[in-house]
């Protein structure tokens, strides 16, 4: 299916809509409301993305720091160049250890390269501990739709009914009791689990440490509980310094779900050391490259400066009335609409980057300041160099700026136009069908013009004078 | 003060009504409006489709056109967004052109901004009374920062009532060629709009771009409302001028 096919379902989804209906409005509200308590939100902002745009400035730099700080404390430091290489790298630290069933946390990054499939079909058991990810999981592993809210499409009666389905429990009708039996199915599989996968907010080069933003405690169970533990991020998430990482907190979870703080935060730095209680014995970090250093080349590496927090596509207007499933791969909305066709190919996701409407509500609202429709019109020049528009496209663009570069033949061509649209119109002054304009006319009438152009209006106006 | 005016393509084609209320307000704000006679558009169609070098072409030509006069002021926020804050892009490997670009940008202005914030207009010639709500268009609130201009402008007619709705600042769906490209989704968004301003129980919604009025309008009527006027800023401002009567 199509980006368009998959938006006009998602149009016609009767229920998905009543449940986007919901969302909209919430995470607007919540972090209106979370940032009202930061003086100065714009510094903030500027501070954040400079810190982001820092790290991007000397990634290899600090991706080195990040290995031997890390390598100091008894992690292991690997390298995927490609999403096999990360489902490899996974299957075999597993394998070393003995290790047979698996816990998660939530990880976007381990869905580009559908690391859960991969380590079912190598025989291993994988359960996912986030929430969301898990009811998506047990839904036969339904696409997540949202990368801090994965089954946000979902609402509470179509939970507690798979809920019921799958767990062979009566149906619960309040979240409160749907989450204490989430949370009892959960718990024995942290207990008999014997390693750990997790994400990684941030790598923090100066540590070698892995910070964890969470709400759920599923992530600070799932990394310190087995005696393995995997994180798997983007190489793009290392920042320099601890510091850092305390600006940055002070907006993604504002930005996020509109908390001050999440409820938890996780900085895991190296294996459990003598006399330490917590921690795995085993730590890796496989850190991903899978086309970002491609981006880091590119017109459009600003974007690498993300720190998925989700506010552009809370806030985009056309994620609001399509959902996130439309998108068709890992990472929807704005950004996912710049990710997506960088990861994946231009040519695989074409509709991406022309699916907005630019109004900058992602980019007034990103705390790193990604200039996320400015990047949107840079892939669209590529698709115009490369020819991956319609020639119907490409031929009505060139037609309109050559004509608009010839004044008299422009004015002759208006003066026609807005003749025949005036005929079009008839005496409604509606145009219900306009010919190449069924975009436009199937579902909504074009007010038709007067008939005459200002040009020829004003000439006139102006020789009577 | 030589104010020259960007009449903006489609006002030109599809509602030269805007174009006279816009020349009335700047002249009674004692503003002398020219008008020069071979514009056509902004490029701003190319630019957003990708399409760079026809864009550049249009954008030199407006450069050329306008670069004699004190200001250049449009009827459109999208148009005037496009002049100021992307020629700077588009000119980037062509340092002449972008200095005459900037220079143009730093004194190109979106109407109401240019009547509430140079002209200083106390007051306003037209002769609307009614409840009027505003929807803000996404390039004049995001690129040119109108926000309070326009309702400064409609409180000095005392004969219209301001109602809000909720999601003023949500965008209509309009984005050029995205509402026919994506009519579908294009279509959702403009209907979620209209709902919002039906809702207030206004006698008009009132903006300040052409697109969004087309958009907006377009889908009231489809809708089957007859009744709820789409008026551009400048006809309500500037009230019933013997051109500026054409619609509505
Ligand atoms: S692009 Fe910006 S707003 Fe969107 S998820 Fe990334 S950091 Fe958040």
């Amino acid at each position: 299916m199509h980006f368009k096919e998959r938006a006009h379902a998602s149009l016609g989804d009767a229920q998905l809509q009543q449940n986007l209906k919901k969302f909209k409005t919430k995470f607007v509200t919540t972090r209106r409301e979370a940032l009202t308590e930061l003086d100065d939100v714009e510094g903030t902002r500027e501070a954040a993305g400079a810190i982001r745009q820092r790290a991007l400035d000397d990634l290899d730099a600090w991706l080195e720091l990040f290995e031997t700080n890390a390598t100091a404390r008894g992690a292991v430091v690997l390298w995927a160049d490609t999403p096999a290489d990360v489902n490899r790298h996974v299957i075999d630290i597993a394998r070393r250890h003995g290790s047979n069933k698996i816990i998660k946390s939530k990880s976007m990054v381990s869905e580009e390269s559908a690391l859960d499939h991969a380590l079912e079909s190598a025989g291993l058991t994988v359960v996912e501990t986030d929430l969301g990810e898990y009811i998506l999981q047990i839904n036969d592993y339904e696409p997540p739709s949202h990368i801090i809210g994965p089954a946000l499409h979902k609402n509470k009666a179509e939970v507690a009914e798979l809920f019921a389905a799958k767990h062979g429990t009566s149906r619960k009708s309040e979240i409160s009791d749907m989450c204490l039996e989430a949370r009892k199915v959960l718990r024995s599989h942290y207990l008999s689990a014997d390693m750990g996968i997790s994400g990684g907010n941030f790598f923090v080069a100066e540590t070698g440490s892995v910070v964890l933003v969470t709400n759920e405690c599923n992530a600070t169970l799932t990394t310190t509980l087995p005696k393995v533990h995997v994180a798997i991020s983007g190489i793009e998430k290392v920042v320099p310094t601890l510091e850092d990482v305390a600006t940055l907190m002070r907006l993604l979870p504002r930005s996020a779900t509109g908390q001050s703080i999440s409820n938890y935060v996780d900085i895991l730095t190296g294996v459990k050391g003598e006399g330490e209680f917590h921690g795995a014995e085993h730590m890796y970090f496989i850190l991903v490259d899978a086309g970002r250093a491609r981006v880091l080349g590119s017109e459009v590496k600003e974007a690498l400066r993300c720190i998925r927090c989700g506010a552009c596509m809370n806030h985009c207007p056309v994620y609001q009335n399509i959902g996130g499933h439309s998108y068709g791969w890992v990472y929807p909305g704005p950004i996912g609409s710049i990710l997506t066709p960088s990861y994946i190919g231009l040519e695989n996701a074409p509709d991406l980057p022309q699916a907005s409407t630019m109004c900058n509500q992602c980019g007034v609202v990103c705390p790193v300041k990604i200039p996320l429709p400015d990047l949107q019109r840079k892939l669209r020049e590529e698709e115009f160099r490369r020819e991956l528009r319609p020639w119907s496209e490409r031929f009505g663009l060139r037609a309109w700026s050559w004509l608009a570069s010839r004044p008299s033949l422009f004015a002759l061509a208006t003066r026609i136009g807005a003749r025949a649209l005036k005929v079009l119109g008839g005496r409604e002054r509606l145009i219900h069908r306009l010919p190449l304009g069924g975009g436009w006319t199937d579902g909504r009438d074009m007010p038709a013009p007067a008939g005459r152009t200002f040009r020829d209006l004003y000439a006139r106006r102006g020789s009577g004078r | 003060m030589r104010v020259g005016f960007f009449v903006t393509c489609l006002v030109d084609l599809m509602r030269p009504s805007i174009a006279f209320a816009a020349i009335r307000l700047l002249e009674s704000g004692g503003a002398q409006v020219l008008v020069p006679p071979t514009q056509t558009c902004c490029g701003q169609p190319g630019y957003n489709s990708g399409d760079r070098s026809g864009a550049k072409a249009l954008a030199a030509k407006v450069v050329s056109e306008f670069e004699e006069c004190e200001y250049l002021v449009a009827p459109s926020g999208s148009c005037s967004g496009m002049i100021k804050t992307h020629y700077a892009d588009l000119f980037r490997d062509d340092p002449e052109l972008l200095s005459r670009a900037s220079a143009l940008g730093a004194k190109t202005y979106e109407l109401t901004d240019f009547l509430v914030n140079v002209l200083k207009l106390d007051r306003v010639p037209g002769g609307f009374s009614g409840r009027v709500t505003y929807h803000d268009s996404c390039a004049g609130l995001r690129e040119m920062g109108v926000k309070q201009q326009p309702r400064a402008l409609l409180a000095r007619n005392a004969d219209v009532t301001l109602i809000e709705m909720p999601d003023c600042e949500t965008c209509c769906g309009f984005g050029g060629t995205f509402s026919i490209k994506y009519g579908e989704i294009s279509t959702r968004m403009a209907d979620n709009k209209c709902q919002q301003i039906v809702d207030t129980g206004a006698d008009a919604v009132v903006l300040g771009d052409l697109g969004c009025i087309l958009n907006i309008e377009g889908r009231l009527r489809r809708r089957g409302d007859m009744k709820t006027k789409v008026m551009h800023i400048a006809e309500v401002l500037a009230g019933d001028s013997s051109e500026s009567g054409a619609r509505g």
